[in-house]
């Protein structure tokens, strides 16, 4: 008998697993039908996947605040983000650069979201505290090697980066004109461990997202221009780019693409911007 | 069977019960090795369009890895060496620390001290790889700096001092076990016969145990290979062809590093490496099996 028991009490068990998680299922897809009976319009985005951040965030708290909107973004690269709005294949392109004459001569019309300025970090013991934009060229391809050429105390400069495919290296490579040619020494992961590791070492350079800068590392003035929000906004800063919102200038956006749109530049969403790493451009 | 009023009922729900938890043990069993498939499968459907796009031959022995260049270049000779390289020299220094701490455990330290030591092993089994890497980070690389005066302590040589004291407790474990194992009859006859206790240890525990010890060194292998959260912290991440002093990437670290951001080519690349290194850890498996057979053979 007591074998039976112990059985039920196992099968009552396996059953219980069974039911929560098949409970959690159901309730799941209820939501969803609610969402998919609702239907309140969608918005597509398309392109940079430097502005994953900002963009994840402002369609998360816009999908808040429309119950019942779906919200895409296609994280494919500024190029395609470009073609994929003059093409109609999405309601809003996402570029992390300005748009060029010819894109705009062909109908399409850039609208600033946000800048995305980086910061150019050195540890706090380090003397140097200006670089021109040159001598960054010149030390992240390695022809410049030691920290005395730039008027610091002489040591070999060890150059930190991100890993290939980050957004924050390709735009502090495009900004530079440093593509393919920098001859880094750690390619790190995060801007954490950028951080982390310029602090520790007092011949690191390395670059990071100018929101997330502690006062653990310093960062370096460029051509004489201290990096902050306000130089970031009124382009004395230069190492930063401008994450711009595509839109085709002859056919007007969805109801609810315009309504993100509106909601994106308006000043209501700087915050989400600004906590997600970019200065806001309102 | 105590209750005899119905007997036949009674025992008709033994074997129904019988079969039920069969039928679970059975399923959970092939969980396992549908896991196995599924991994197997799928990593060689995913790995080998790459390889046949760049060529097996640029892809394995190409010493370039630019995976996002304009040009790219995926050549993934740096990352094999380093994992070689690594692991050796992981093993290297693991191995003899691992091995005489067994002996000593195993046969001459006190219990209170043995009991002390074997739960300070077990804790370092337990330890997260990273927190490895952050104490790596935060102390060794540094220190790797200033000791050896070099521009940068990320290196190589960082990497193989992590993965060594994370390879330990395998090593320490599995070779005590097998030590402990070991006839007592053997030894006392050894003692009978006039040698001392250090000769009867390393001359005939250890070779009755060696099998054991093999397996021990194979599994801080496997460990040490596979191992990518602690090693990214500490090695640099570049992928230069390895020297000690050199910022290296590994295998599993080459994979770890890209895929958040990767896309097309170099996302196949990633699981192509992927599937090279699958194939190192299916090799060191079958290395285990064969030393454990051909001793079990002997």
């Amino acid at each position: 008998m007591k074998k039976t028991k112990k059985l039920v009490a196992l099968i009552a068990c396996a059953l219980l697993a069974v039911s929560a998680v098949t409970g959690c299922q159901k309730s799941g897809d209820e939501t969803n039908q609610a969402s998919k009976t609702a239907d309140a319009g969608s918005v597509s985005t398309d392109g940079s996947t430097s502005m994953e951040k900002v963009i994840g965030a402002l369609g998360e708290s816009f999908k808040e605040q429309n119950a019942g909107v779906t919200f895409t973004y296609n994280p494919t690269g500024s190029g395609s983000g470009i073609t994929a709005v003059s093409e109609g294949r999405c309601d809003i392109g996402l570029s992390s650069r300005a748009l060029k004459d010819e894109e705009k001569a062909s109908g399409l019309k850039g609208t600033i979201l946000a800048y995305d300025g980086i910061a150019i970090i050195v540890n706090p013991q380090s003397k140097v505290e200006d670089l021109s934009v040159e001598d960054i060229k010149k030390i992240y391809t390695g022809e410049i090697k030691d920290w005395s050429e730039v008027g610091g105390d002489s040591g070999e400069i060890v150059l930190i980066g991100r890993e290939a495919g980050s957004g924050t290296r390709d735009g502090f490579e495009s900004i530079t004109d440093t593509k393919d040619k920098c001859q880094y020494r750690q390619e790190l992961t995060s801007t954490g461990d950028v951080i982390t590791t310029v602090a520790q070492n007092p011949n690191a350079i390395g670059y990071a997202s100018l929101a997330s800068v502690k006062d653990n590392v310093k960062a370096l003035k460029v051509g004489g221009v201290a990096p902050s929000e306000a130089t970031v906004k009124d382009a004395t800063y230069v190492v930063q780019r401008p994450f711009v919102l595509v839109t085709k200038e002859s056919t007007p956006l969805s109801e609810t693409a315009q309504k993100f749109f509106d909601y994106a530049t308006s000043s209501a969403a700087s915050e989400i911007i600004s906590k997600a790493g970019a200065v806001s451009a309102k | 069977m105590k209750n005899t009023k119905n007997p036949l009922t009674q025992n008709k729900k033994i074997i129904d019960a019988e079969g039920i938890i069969h039928a679970i043990f059975l399923i959970l069993g092939l969980i396992t090795v549908g896991c196995v498939l599924l991994i197997t499968v799928y990593l060689v459907i995913s790995g080998l369009p790459a390889i046949s796009k760049i060529g097996l031959k640029n892809f394995l022995f190409g010493k370039v890895w630019a995976s996002t260049s304009r040009n790219p270049s995926y050549g993934i000779l740096p990352f094999i060496l380093t994992s070689v390289y690594g692991t050796g020299g992981a093993i290297l220094i693991g191995v003899p620390i691992g091995f005489f701490t067994a002996v000593y455990l195993a046969k001459l330290a006190p219990k209170k001290l043995k009991s002390a030591v074997e739960s300070a092993v077990s804790l370092l089994a337990g330890i997260p790889s990273v927190v490895y890497g952050l104490v790596g980070m935060l102390v060794l690389v540094p220190a790797i700096r200033k000791i050896f005066n070099i521009p940068d302590g990320a290196s190589l040589l960082a990497a193989i001092i992590v993965l060594a004291v994370m390879i330990l407790p395998s090593i320490i474990k599995v070779s005590l076990t097998a030590l402990e194992a070991v006839p007592k009859e053997y030894e006392d006859a050894s003692l009978a016969l006039g040698a001392t206790d250090i000769e009867t240890y390393f001359k005939v525990s250890v070779p009755a145990a060696k099998s054991g010890i093999a397996a021990a060194v194979v599994l801080g292998v496997g460990r040490a290979i596979g191992e990518a959260m602690a090693v990214m912290m500490v090695s640099g991440n570049a992928p230069n062809m390895p020297s000690i002093f050199e910022s290296v990437r590994f295998l599993t670290t080459a994979v770890a590093s890209e895929m958040s951001y990767s896309a097309g080519l170099q996302r196949e690349a990633l699981f192509s490496i992927a599937l090279v290194l699958f194939l190192f850890i299916m090799l060191i498996n079958a290395a285990l099996n064969f030393l454990l057979k051909r001793d079990k053979e002997k």
